[in-house]
């Protein structure tokens, strides 16, 4: 590795977004703090629920229903959580953009996509209207939109799945953005599209400098993508490091749990892993940690007393208080395999 | 925009709409009891005299070939006499029409002014004080009769503060506008009470889409994705339910224009009715599907121009 170090370009410090009232607030991130150097692509994983989306959105103050922000969002130094909305506008699409889950609702299903392409270009930069529709064929061509130029004035319904993904990437990078926030791109799309997908993600970060944080459920698309992964669950951080390192040495029992739950070299016919029982819900968090009721190596401790992220290793940081039995727990389970 | 096909497949579409509604015209007239010779004869008139009166209206024709006498004078414009008023059935509409149009524009447009605002007001904050006041006032709108509404309106703002004329029709533009404020804010207080429904409820639904999040997203002015992305995604579906009401105050111009004593065609239908004029009757029969089915077209191309999936089929 004789990568230079890049600059951090995003520093969340303990972010908290709650909604509902504020004497008994439903807090749906808490306490989250994580950095994105410059053209890294940073995964941030867990199960439905988790905060992962509502996270980005924060970043962007798009929370809707209205949350409220807590903590410091310094993006290149300056905090975002204290600007208005005009403040903001000129950071959103221009300097972080972002794309949606659902490709198929995202896009207005009444203007062309060359018009959604081109008032962004109108909203972050100078160009007339000739030179925006020239960069929107431009983008179009660069996240691979075959004959980019007769579909200029095609509907969002006029393209497949897949297709209006690229489109919504091509919407996003128009005015050569630093951060994309990407929530869930390939959830919704079929396997080999996905793959499609992410290759893309992948290629305009390393062409274009661009960091990425990659909103995910699925390990398999950390592994092939990100640099660096932060796995969420119930609305705080597990467990952050290199991809790499968090996939061969997984220190908490939920990623643990996430990474057994891939198949791999599976017989036919063995019922594959899942962890057991489901998310909490937002109002019945306990005080301690968040994976109390679902952990395997649970102490009594851990319903009430918070662990904190701890480092333990070279860019690695784990929030367990019991990381030697989670190891010991799930090493003995995949001898039993 | 539309393309040029469309609109000549949705023209056409008019052609059995048009046929539909004389069959039913013409049935329904042969169908009312009376006989319109005796209403037509004076009391002493003889067996022959009827006799003389049905030959000459061509009722005693079979009823096939006065059907086809019906559509060929139709299609020519020639509509028959009125037996009440002694004139030609066209004439006596196409002078009274304007005066309808011109009510059901204000009204649709008055109603417009009111729900569009409104509902913007509303759904901006689903739920706070300002949302269920709006609702429950336009829901008293929606739950009273239209008669019942213009009269009020008549006694509080004609007969009591004399605000505006108690009836009838201006001489100019301006002077129109104040004669039929009344009749048509009474017809506007039911129409904004269903479009205020209907839009808040869209916008409700859009302000939540994931495009109008994309588009804030984006950094779009607050402007923009409120014309561009949220309304006109709203619109879609008000557009129909505005056609649909616009269609149903047509024929509501009848009760309207007889508590306000507008000489329009609604009044003018009230009194062939009563006169058993049969002429009249069918001819303002005919005038109301063809305003309606103006109408229907014209939001069906609105709606086409709005939502580029319509344009397909």
């Amino acid at each position: 590795m004789h990568q230079i170090e890049k600059e951090t370009v995003l520093d969340v410090r303990g972010l908290r977004t709650e909604f509902g009232l504020a004497e008994c607030p439903l807090v749906a991130v808490d306490d989250v703090s994580f950095q994105v150097k410059a053209g890294e692509i940073l995964g941030l994983v867990g199960e439905s629920g988790s905060g992962k989306s509502i996270t980005l959105r924060s970043i962007l103050g798009i929370v809707r229903p209205r949350g409220r922000v807590w903590g410091e969002i310094l993006w290149k130094g300056r905090d975002l959580v204290p600007l208005d909305e005009a403040a903001l506008r000129r950071v959103r699409g221009r300097e972080i953009a972002m794309i949606f889950q659902e490709p198929m609702s995202s896009l207005n299903p009444l203007l062309t996509v060359g018009l959604q392409i081109s008032e962004n270009l109108a909203a972050h930069t100078d160009l007339n209207s000739k030179e925006r529709k020239a960069r929107a064929i431009e983008l179009l061509d660069m996240v691979g939109i075959p004959a980019a130029r007769n579909r200029l004035g095609d509907y969002p319904h006029e393209f497949s799945g897949g297709m209006r993904q690229r489109v919504m990437i091509a919407i996003a990078l128009a005015s050569n953005p630093q951060l994309l926030l990407a929530d869930e791109p390939t959830t919704a799309l079929d396997v080999t599209i996905q793959d499609q997908i992410l290759r893309l993600i992948q290629a305009l970060s390393r062409d274009l400098g661009m960091a990425v944080i990659l909103v995910t459920h699925d390990m398999g698309v950390v592994a092939e993508t990100c640099d660096r992964v932060a796995v969420m669950y119930g609305g705080r951080l597990c467990e952050t490091g290199l991809t790499a390192d968090v996939i061969a040495d997984a220190r908490h029992p939920y990623s643990l749990g996430l990474l057994r739950s891939i198949p791999r070299d599976v017989a036919p016919r063995t019922p594959l892993y899942s962890i057991p029982g489901a998310p909490p819900s937002l109002n019945a968090l306990p005080a301690g940690c968040a994976f109390t009721a679902r952990c395997p190596v649970a102490g009594p401790e851990c319903r009430d007393v918070r662990p904190s992220l701890e480092t333990t290793g070279r860019q690695r940081q784990v929030a367990c208080h019991h990381r030697e039995e989670a190891l010991i727990h799930f090493s003995a389970r995949e001898a039993a395999q | 925009m539309p393309s040029l096909s469309y609109l000549l497949a949705r023209l056409l579409q008019i052609i059995p709409t048009f046929l539909l509604v004389m069959i039913f015209i013409f049935l329904l007239v042969r169908l009312l009891p009376g006989d319109p010779a005796i209403a037509m004869a004076e009391a002493k008139a003889t067996d022959a005299q009827l006799e003389q009166i049905r030959h000459n209206l061509g009722l005693d024709q079979p009823l096939p070939i006065q059907f086809l006498v019906f559509v060929k004078n139709t299609l020519t414009g020639d509509l028959g006499r009125s037996i009440m008023l002694k004139a030609p059935v066209t004439e006596i509409i196409l002078d009274r029409l304007p005066t309808t149009i011109f009510l059901a524009l204000y009204s649709v447009l008055l109603a417009i002014c009111l729900a569009g605002p409104l509902a913007f007001l509303a759904a901006a904050r689903v739920n706070s004080a300002v949302d269920v006041t709006i609702r429950s006032v336009f829901q008293v709108g929606l739950s009273m009769p239209v008669f019942y509404i213009g009269l009020v309106l008549l006694t509080v703002l004609a007969a009591q503060m004399r605000w505006f004329p108690v009836g009838g029709y201006g001489t100019s533009f301006l002077d129109n506008l104040h004669h039929l404020m009344l009749p048509a804010l009474s017809v506007a207080l039911y129409t904004s009470a269903i479009i205020l429904r209907n839009l808040r409820a869209s916008l409700i639904e859009v302000l939540d889409a994931d495009y109008v999040q994309f588009a804030r997203a984006k950094g779009l002015s607050r402007r923009i994705v409120m014309t561009r992305h949220v309304l006109r995604n709203a619109l879609v579906s008000t557009v129909t339910l505005l056609g649909l009401s616009i269609g149903n105050l047509m024929s509501g111009t009848l009760v309207t224009e007889t508590v306000f004593a507008v000489p329009g065609v609604g009044r003018l239908m009230l009194e062939a009715i009563f006169a058993r004029d049969y002429p009249l009757i069918q001819g303002l029969t005919l005038t109301f599907a063809v305003l309606v089915s103006v109408v229907f077209l014209l939001t069906d191309i609105v709606q086409s121009w709005l939502d580029p999936r319509l344009r397909q089929s």
